[in-house]
């Protein structure tokens, strides 16, 4: 069963939202809408499922509805319409007393500019979650110690949130969050005040944490470079609706529209693209079969310098180039293996394009996409520049 | 034409309001009188107690407090105590201490009933719109005027002139109060509640320590309102430093008039200086 279970959200400011919701029903656009009765939509009919120990990035510029979606879980703004289930509860119908102890117990938020209470020491504002259950001091101030120690602040407790540099506040802030134990992490914009420097790194801890915690986490964020590396699955809003769903290589591969491929556009494909994506299927001979004549032959027609040489069951056994194999016709030499060259650059299809960049670059020939010693696909420098400038049509989804 | 008002017969607010006083004073007389005699008896008691103390004492108290309220150095104090030598050297010792015993008391009272308020406003918009204009009113209309009510309720004496203060003066505490919890940062009220905190620990917890700056800036200007009204209040037979001005001015006696103002001058500038020290310590730990 899904921790988080959210059916069709929606937010609607300002009076008389009924006709507002009536037209949003019709699938009426936001901008409508507003013109018309004057209410804004927030978010538009969201629905998503979070796994137990994911973590689940919603993503979109400002403006988008995301953090007024993340408030609408926990019941800061009040949902108009929809449900969310928290561990089977529905929280949009809950009274405020049992609120109160799902809030207490199993969700936590971190926020987007820390949200410390500056009148409270750094140990204080890690008990504040304790605090209000009516914890008694020893037990929370334990609690409170291993939670901000965990996020390496054992060594602050007693100063002041003023006297922490921006990372160290968010980690106070994580750790208020961890204090209580809760099953879900919600993390609003968490780490957008922090210099980027300090945001790649505190998203390594989130990761690092993340192994042993395994917490639920909703992750809010604009920044899709960060979405991508945190993300187990990312959900893509824009005005208010979500707009696709899935992991961070299907929205970059597979953009549900416009929106979605225009906003993929200037993402840094080499962290996320691997040779998978931008390799092509190879020309081969067959070892068993041809010789430098069928090698030379072949390379012609396709317009090659060079060509992967396999056996019959597609195991790589080396490459030959053009200007062996015409010297080998004039010598007429038969035997492939007399010309065959095996210092073949190679990768794995999981490696990454940031990696095939320095193979490829010192590379005379197309690099070999080999896994389990049988050779999948090539890659020409073509198909990379092509990957990075974001044309999806070179990347081939057959291969 | 022109003069159609003539015509018109005069809208008789004055005898409403004096019907409506006299009908407050009549049904309310069981609660006006015991609070005119018994506080009154209270006053009278504290004030003459704190006369009672030999001056040197109180000197030496005040100026010790000075020096550490505002952070361990000598200008208020130096200042306290030269001021207050020179009200004891004036034989302004005992009004002094009237004056000071009415403004206390009032502040006092005007924080108990303007904090509350204030955290209604700030709560409640309905609270609010209803307040506000009933701030506006209580600051606005001249200070004199209270002093009418409060001798009917009240006759004469210190309890009248707590009174008049407290409509003068609570105004600020309450507009304060409202600001600064308005003024706490969305964010960390958000916070407050995400963790699941209730109303009233979301209030104690997060919103008045952050607004307390501001609350305390508000209580200052209420302490220095205070002190002008007690003056005043020495039309309706309130004593201390306020009434010297009075009689002095009754005699056309610039030299009396001007020393025990000046006393209330050096009065001012110690309780104004003294909240305001206390206020930028407490923001600052």
């Amino acid at each position: 069963m899904p921790v988080i279970e959210v059916q069709g959200l929606s937010k609607v400011f300002g009076k008389n939202n009924k006709q507002a919701l009536k037209l949003l029903d019709q699938g009426k656009p936001k901008d409508e809408i507003l013109k018309e009765t004057g209410n804004t939509v927030g978010v538009n009919r969201a629905s998503f499922e979070v796994e137990a120990g994911e973590i689940f990035v919603i993503m979109g510029l400002s403006g988008s509805g995301k953090s007024t979606l993340v408030r609408l879980i926990n019941r800061l703004i009040e949902p108009t319409e929809g449900s969310v289930y928290i561990d089977g509860e529905d929280l949009a119908k809950m009274d405020k007393k049992n609120l109160r102890r799902v809030r207490r117990e199993k969700l936590s938020m971190v926020f987007q500019k820390f949200a410390l209470f500056p009148h409270r020491t750094i140990l204080e504002n890690a008990e504040y979650g304790l605090e209000i259950q009516g914890v008694d001091k020893e037990e929370r101030s334990k609690r409170a110690k291993e939670s901000l120690e965990m996020v390496g602040l054992g060594g602050y407790i007693n100063q002041l949130p003023a006297q922490l540099s921006g990372g160290m506040q968010q980690r106070v802030g994580l750790a208020r969050a961890l204090a209580n134990d809760p099953e879900v992490l919600l993390m609003d914009e968490a780490f957008s005040a922090l210099d980027p420097l300090i945001r790649k790194e505190m998203q390594d801890e989130l990761l690092d944490l993340q192994e042993t915690m395994k917490k639920t986490i909703l992750f809010i964020t604009h920044d899709l470079d960060e979405a991508l590396r945190i993300g187990d699955r990312i959900a893509l809003m824009k005005d208010g609706s979500i707009v696709q769903i899935g992991t961070p290589e299907e929205i970059l591969v597979n953009p549900a529209n416009d929106y979605v491929e225009k906003f993929v556009e200037d993402v840094d494909r080499s962290k996320v693209l691997t040779a998978q994506h931008i390799m092509k299927r190879p020309e081969t001979i067959n070892i068993e079969k041809h010789g430098p004549r069928v090698a030379l032959e072949r390379m012609r027609e396709e317009g090659l310098s060079s060509i992967y040489v396999t056996d019959r069951k597609r195991n790589i056994k080396g490459y030959v180039t053009a200007d062996d194999a015409s010297d080998a016709r004039k010598r007429e030499i038969t035997d492939l293996t007399e010309i065959l060259r095996t210092d073949v650059p190679q990768v794995g299809p999981e490696t990454s394009m940031h990696d095939i960049f320095e193979i490829i670059h010192d590379s005379p020939v197309p690099v070999a996409v080999v896994e389990e010693g049988k050779l999948m696909g090539i890659i020409v420098r073509g198909a990379v520049i092509s990957a990075l400038a974001g044309e999806t049509e070179v990347i081939s989804e057959d291969a | 034409m022109l003069n159609f008002m003539e015509n018109v017969t005069q809208i008789p607010i004055a005898d409403w309001v004096s019907t409506f006083t006299d009908i407050l004073t009549d049904t309310f007389a069981f609660l006006f009188d015991p609070i005119k005699n018994d506080f009154g008896a209270f006053m009278e008691w504290l004030a003459e107690l704190l006369a009672s103390i030999p001056p040197v004492i109180v000197i030496l108290l005040v100026v010790i407090l000075a020096f550490f309220a505002s952070g361990k150095r000598f200008g208020l104090a130096a200042f306290s105590l030269i001021g207050l030598l020179l009200i004891w050297n004036q034989g302004l010792w005992e009004e002094l201490m009237f004056t000071f015993t009415l403004v206390l008391v009032a502040s006092l009272l005007s924080i108990i009933i303007g904090v509350p308020f204030g955290i209604l406003m700030s709560k409640s918009k309905t609270a609010e719109a209803i307040i506000t204009p009933i701030l506006d009113f209580m600051q606005t209309m001249p200070a004199f005027v209270y002093l009418i009510p409060a001798v009917a309720f009240f006759s004469i004496g210190m309890v009248p002139g707590i009174f008049a203060s407290l409509i003068f003066a609570t105004p600020p505490t309450v507009r304060f109060t409202n600001l600064g919890i308005r003024q706490v940062s969305s964010e960390l009220v958000e916070a407050s509640e995400a963790f699941g905190s209730t109303g009233s620990q979301k209030l104690f917890k997060v919103e008045l320590p952050m607004a307390k700056k501001t609350i305390m800036a508000g209580i200052n200007q209420t302490v220095m309102l205070a002190l002008s009204m007690v003056v005043i209040a020495s039309m309706i037979g309130a004593p201390g430093l306020g009434r010297e001005v009075l009689s002095s001015l009754q005699r056309a006696q610039v030299g009396t008039g001007f020393v025990a103002g000046l006393g209330i001058v050096i009065l001012a500038i110690i309780i104004d200086r003294f909240t305001q020290s206390l206020n930028s310590q407490k923001g600052d730990a």
